[in-house]
């Protein structure tokens, strides 16, 4: 059967440590964190923090930065544009995937529990290893192939309603949040592609201006890297940008079945 | 350890070009077990009795052979082809995954073809019996 306990040396111990909110605090939210520390040799841990949100920005990134730089500089996680465009501190808040700068804390009722992507290795603390991810990202070869030589004194052209149909999956900041969430990538992510790549797939499948068409749905026409799709829809859900990847992969099921059957 | 790259693993060799079939199949027989499956539950609830011998009549008379054979054999090739997303799902290890999925073509036929018999059984030991 599919590995359902996590190992031994993944499992979270008891021995968290509480970080009690300064003297004074009226306005006080508590963060459950997890860490993990691969050099200590010590399982992970889920550490409490209490913040005072009065001295705090709303967002789950304000209250990290806060407890990085005034209560534990050891907390570690990415994160840049701290806008909701560059994807890298995606995490599981309150058990669901999203960007920690957009998702605000008082949506949250109760403590914020903060964990990293489910399903990944866990460099240190909230950091993923997404090497896996980014090399299935490649593996659809997400740019544009076509055997048409560019107009020598132009852009590719395309109609304003060609450029609609890409304008969304265009949108995805790969940020790991639909793939991480999807049950068929946790058991099969090996050989399974993703929402976030079979996204990038449709995204270039459907570009007018592309001629590899055929070889891309080729690429994908395979039980695990497209089938394991079971329309469960968590990337969907999961989505920060709103964007539909579970719709796009029933799209390529379609063309795939179009192109054998009608 | 292995040193081969990131993208090297994901390729894996290739694709395995297939999967339409599979994918189609499963949505035809849901789409065919729609009508067989309320046309028995409407016969059988609309039995007169259900002793053995009002049974064996209804199941010998008109085309109801046909339908039930045609009933008992897409219900095993849509729950087949089921089972095998099921396995292939949860069955990491090649090994018993490989005889997961032999096991499961082999049962459904052999259900399949069990139910089919004992439908014609029935039916025509039914009517010579008159």
């Amino acid at each position: 059967m599919v590995q359902l306990r996590l190992p031994e040396n993944s499992r979270i111990n008891r021995h968290g440590k509480v970080h009690k909110a300064p003297a004074g605090a009226t306005n006080v939210c508590t963060f459950k964190v997890y860490r993990y520390d691969p050099d200590s040799g010590e399982n992970p841990r889920v550490d409490t923090f209490e913040v005072d949100m009065d001295r705090c920005g709303p967002m789950v990134l304000d209250a990290l930065i806060k407890i990085k730089n005034e209560i534990d500089p050891s907390l570690t996680f990415r994160r840049s544009c701290r806008e909701g465009i560059c994807g890298s501190c995606a995490m599981n808040i309150d058990g669901t995937n999203t960007l920690a700068c957009t998702k605000s804390c008082g949506e949250v009722k109760g403590a914020v529990k903060i964990y990293p992507l489910p399903h990944m290795p866990v460099v240190k603390d909230l950091v993923p290893d997404l090497t896996q991810f980014y090399a299935q990202y490649a593996s659809v070869k997400p740019w544009l192939q076509s055997r048409t030589p560019a107009p020598p004194d132009r852009e590719r052209l395309q109609a304003p309603e060609e450029q609609e149909k890409i304008d969304r999956p265009s949108a995805c900041i790969l940020c790991a949040c639909c793939s991480t969430s999807c049950p068929s990538y946790w058991w099969n992510g090996d050989r399974y592609l993703g929402p976030a790549a079979l996204l990038a797939a449709y995204r270039w499948i459907i570009d007018s201006r592309d001629d590899a068409t055929g070889e891309r749905l080729d690429a994908l026409e395979d039980p695990f890297r497209l089938y394991r799709c079971h329309t469960i829809m968590n990337c969907t859900e999961a989505c920060p940008k709103d964007l539909n990847p579970a719709k796009a992969i029933a799209e390529i099921k379609k063309m795939m079945a179009e192109r054998e059957h009608t | 350890m292995s040193l081969r790259t990131p993208l090297g693993k994901v390729l894996g060799r290739g694709s395995a070009k297939q999967g339409v079939a599979h994918w189609w199949a499963q949505r035809v027989s849901a789409v065919a077990l729609v009508p067989l499956t309320l046309w028995f539950a409407f016969q059988v609830v609309h039995l007169p009795t259900t002793d053995q011998f009002a049974v064996r009549e209804w199941i010998a008379s008109g085309l109801n052979p046909v339908l039930l054979v045609l009933l008992v054999g897409t219900i095993a090739w849509h729950s087949a082809l089921g089972v095998q997303v099921v396995l292939e799902d949860y069955v990491p290890n090649k090994a018993v995954k490989l005889t997961a999925l032999l096991a499961n073509t082999f049962i459904h036929v052999v259900v399949a073809f069990a139910a089919s018999y004992a439908v014609l059984r029935i039916a025509f030991t039914t009517l010579a019996q008159g």
